[in-house]
């Protein structure tokens, strides 16, 4: 079935994208592997070199393309929920939330106070996690290997979290058309609190280990500097935008779910280097405690689901009681429920930057075109950009800066 | 917050007035759907359009957002190209939709408007198949570089393997290719 | 095989022999970094302090094939990097063991289509399958347990 060679992309393939110095052999080749330590997942750069400074940098990406997209056609609305987990698994709860808000879109359904409040509150705590985990690789990238342990250990309170709502640690699939699976299980409030508690501490912690540590500095000042005319061209969204000066967040600019009742700030950066990018992120972990705190002081009662039985199934006690609920949950179980003809277009803020989800109907139960606008993919178009004239070690800080995750960028 | 999605909606009047003023003809259609509108281009008005909603003092869509296609197989026209423009200071997105027959499915390329569509393009030309003329680099972004065929289209298949259960149990180990070594 | 014949029916030495080696074998594998997808994160906490896989010998987690035992294939395989995952199994030097961790490494999991490997099983041999989506830390660690359990289980004539 596999050749016996793996296939090469050899120099013919890519003259055009390397300077003539390196057909020449004055300058060097360098193959940054699929399987790396420092890419963050199965990236493959082509590196053209001048001794230890790079003069461009070709990503091959596709390693981990999954075909999500046109799977998606292929099942229902819910059954494709599923699969959106999967697609930047860092964020699992936001991918859930951006899908299911352009579905709720595309349908016109509403969705009831208390779930919005609890949606917002898991997304809020999945951007923390999410940051968390960056802060541990790029920290385990530029030799800080401490953080890492230190990061896996919070993330592992707010894994404990999302496992004590939904059942399962990161692909939850906890947010569905209409609302949320179910409702918050009882220990929830104490345990959001325990954390809202805790977790300050623990940031201060680590910014004390970094912040004005001279090595760190040294590793990350002026590297990539970009502007933020030049980063909008370039087509960055999220942290790295941000960093160089520009106010884009998706929360403030087309508020959603809720996010206009709450009252957070987005830090932006001054000079637009990767140390600026770090700043950045450890703030918005304080701006998303602040979310979560606003809500659970505000968690209002009531429903978890939507009333309307066309979209979202009875609970299992109407079952033995209505006909009509037997009716509808046969239905949704079987066919799923129908989406009317049109497209919506549905922007939310990943921790990595806009995450979109194109969403078309065509009357059936199954979605005719879903694509998902990934921040990584045009994040990572980028990189030859920021990297050119940089070390190889400095290569390493950038794309950790970057924050990819190789599942966001090939789907 | 009524005010806020006011302005909003005055910039997307404006911006759709702007441009069948100076398109006429090119501009196919306005669709709107649960408050979001998409003017529908002819391909040839793409590139100028682009240019004077980002160019424009008061437009100021700076911003490509999201680039994709959808296909409509067997139906014609067969390609739509879908652009999502984003305006930082108006706080309003756009959309723009291109209709592409199945015969001629080639577009002229938005780099030189947008730099952010080299790669979004590249993937649109790698999963349907629709080549976008004037651009730097035009290869396949995510498939294997030698994969013969656009995996989004809808004549494409899915790929879909039989599933393995008690009853087929053996059928599909026999015929599954296990490496033994 | 060698070592058997030579001996020839001293059962008592290669028995112990056996577990000797096999001992060794299982107390320091070192796995190899091959975190692809969503389960290279679980794999990444079972390593960090919560889940502590350095306890079973496992705390170098060597990027190169050459200098590592175990290839943990965690997360889903697709087309483009399935030759690569070959060309990196045939470089680690014998002994060597797969774990195939996660649904879609064991099976193709919730994607079946023309993108994904349906099993990893078609490039490489496996030997301990874990199974979620993704597998706790927990389940990781109880599979590579039981891959302990399959190497001490081996016999002379097995080794490579």
């Amino acid at each position: 079935m596999f050749p016996s060679q793996p296939f090469e992309v050899t120099v013919d393939e890519l003259k055009h994208l390397v300077s003539k110095r390196a057909l020449e052999g004055e300058t060097m080749l360098l193959n940054m592997g699929p399987q790396h330590p420092s890419t963050h997942g199965v990236l493959r750069l082509l590196l053209e070199l001048d001794g230890e400074s790079v003069i461009s940098c070709i990503p091959d990406v596709g390693f981990l393309h999954t075909g999500i997209e046109k799977n998606m056609e292929a099942k229902t609305y819910l059954q494709a929920l599923v699969m959106t987990d999967r697609m930047d698994y860092l964020n699992t709860v936001g991918n859930n939330l951006c899908y299911v808000l352009a579905v709720e879109k595309l349908v016109d359904l509403d969705v009831p106070p208390r779930a919005q409040a609890i949606r917002i509150i898991l997304t809020e705590l999945q951007r923390i996690a999410s940051h968390l985990v960056w802060l541990a690789t790029h920290a385990l990238d530029l030799a800080a290997m401490s953080t890492f342990l230190y990061c896996f250990r919070e993330r592992e309170l707010i894994l404990d979290i999302l496992e004590l709502c939904s059942g399962q640690r990161m692909m939850t699939s906890y947010i569905r058309p209409g609302g949320l699976w179910r409702d918050v299980p009882p220990g929830f409030e104490e345990a959001v609190r325990t954390f809202l508690r805790d977790f300050p501490a623990r940031i201060r912690q680590y910014e004390g280990l970094l912040t004005d540590n001279p090595l760190w500095i040294d590793r990350t000042r002026d590297i990539a500097v970009i502007s933020g005319d030049e980063a909008v061209g370039a087509g960055l969204t999220g942290p790295s935008l941000r960093g160089s000066g520009v106010d884009f967040d998706v929360r403030k600019a087309v508020p959603y779910a809720g996010y206009e009742q709450y009252d957070f700030e987005v830090p932006l950066g001054a000079r637009g280097d990767v140390y600026d990018r770090y700043i950045i992120r450890m703030e918005e972990m304080r701006q998303s405690l602040r979310i979560v705190e606003q809500a659970m002081n505000r968690l209002p009662k009531g429903p978890v689901r939507s009333d309307n039985r066309k979209f979202v199934p009875p609970p299992r006690s109407e079952l033995g009681t209505s006909m009509e609920a037997v009716i509808h949950h046969f239905k949704l179980w079987t066919e799923g429920f129908k989406a009317p003809k049109g497209a919506v277009y549905l922007p939310v803020e990943s921790p990595r930057g806009e995450l979109g989800c194109y969403l078309e109907g065509d009357g059936s139960p199954r979605p005719y075109r879903v694509h998902f606008r990934t921040p990584s993919l045009t994040n990572l178009s980028a990189l030859p950009r920021l990297s050119r004239g940089h070390l190889v070690a400095d290569l390493v800080s950038i794309i950790g800066s970057v924050d990819i995750v190789l599942g966001d960028v090939d789907r | 917050m009524d005010a806020v999605r006011e302005t909003q909606m005055r910039m997307i009047e404006k911006s759709v007035a702007a441009l069948r003023k100076e398109f006429g003809e090119s501009v196919l259609g306005v669709e709107t759907f649960r408050d979001q509108t998409s003017v529908v281009l002819d391909r040839a008005a793409l590139v100028p359009a682009c240019t004077l909603l980002r160019d424009d003092g008061e437009l100021r869509f700076n911003r490509l957002s999201a680039l994709t296609a959808v296909d409509y197989w067997p139906k014609e026209p067969r390609f739509v190209v879908v652009y999502q423009l984003y305006s930082i200071p108006n706080r309003s997105y756009l959309g723009l939709r291109v209709p592409l027959h199945g015969q001629s499915a080639e577009l002229l390329t938005l780099e030189a408007v947008f730099p952010s569509a080299n790669w979004p393009e590249r993937e649109v030309y790698d999963m349907f198949g629709i080549k976008f003329l004037g651009h730097s680099d035009l290869r396949r972004l995510l498939m294997p570089y030698d994969w013969q065929g656009h995996p989004l289209r809808k004549d494409y298949p899915l790929g879909y393997e039989e599933v393995q259960f008690s009853f087929n149990h053996d059928e599909i180990d026999r015929k599954k290719p296990y490496a033994r070594e | 095989m060698g070592v058997e014949q030579k001996l020839g029916n001293m059962g008592a030495v290669t028995t112990t022999l056996e577990q000797a080696v096999n001992w060794s074998r299982t107390n320091a594998m070192w796995p190899m970094l091959f975190g692809l997808a969503c389960c290279a994160i679980e794999m990444m906490s079972a390593q960090s302090a919560d889940y502590d896989m350095s306890r079973f010998g496992m705390e170098l987690m060597r990027p190169s094939p050459r200098q590592s035992d175990l290839m943990i294939v965690a997360g889903r395989v697709s087309r483009k990097m399935a030759p690569v995952l070959r060309r990196l199994y045939d470089q680690m030097p014998d002994p060597k063991w797969v774990i195939a961790m996660g649904d879609c490494a064991s099976c193709g999991g919730v994607f079946n289509n023309y993108a994904i490997v349906q099993g990893v099983d078609e490039i490489v041999p496996v030997d301990v399958y874990v199974a979620g989506c993704p597998p706790r830390p927990e389940a990781l660690i109880h599979g590579i347990l039981t891959l302990h359990a399959k190497v001490r289980g081996e016999k002379i004539k097995d080794w490579a």
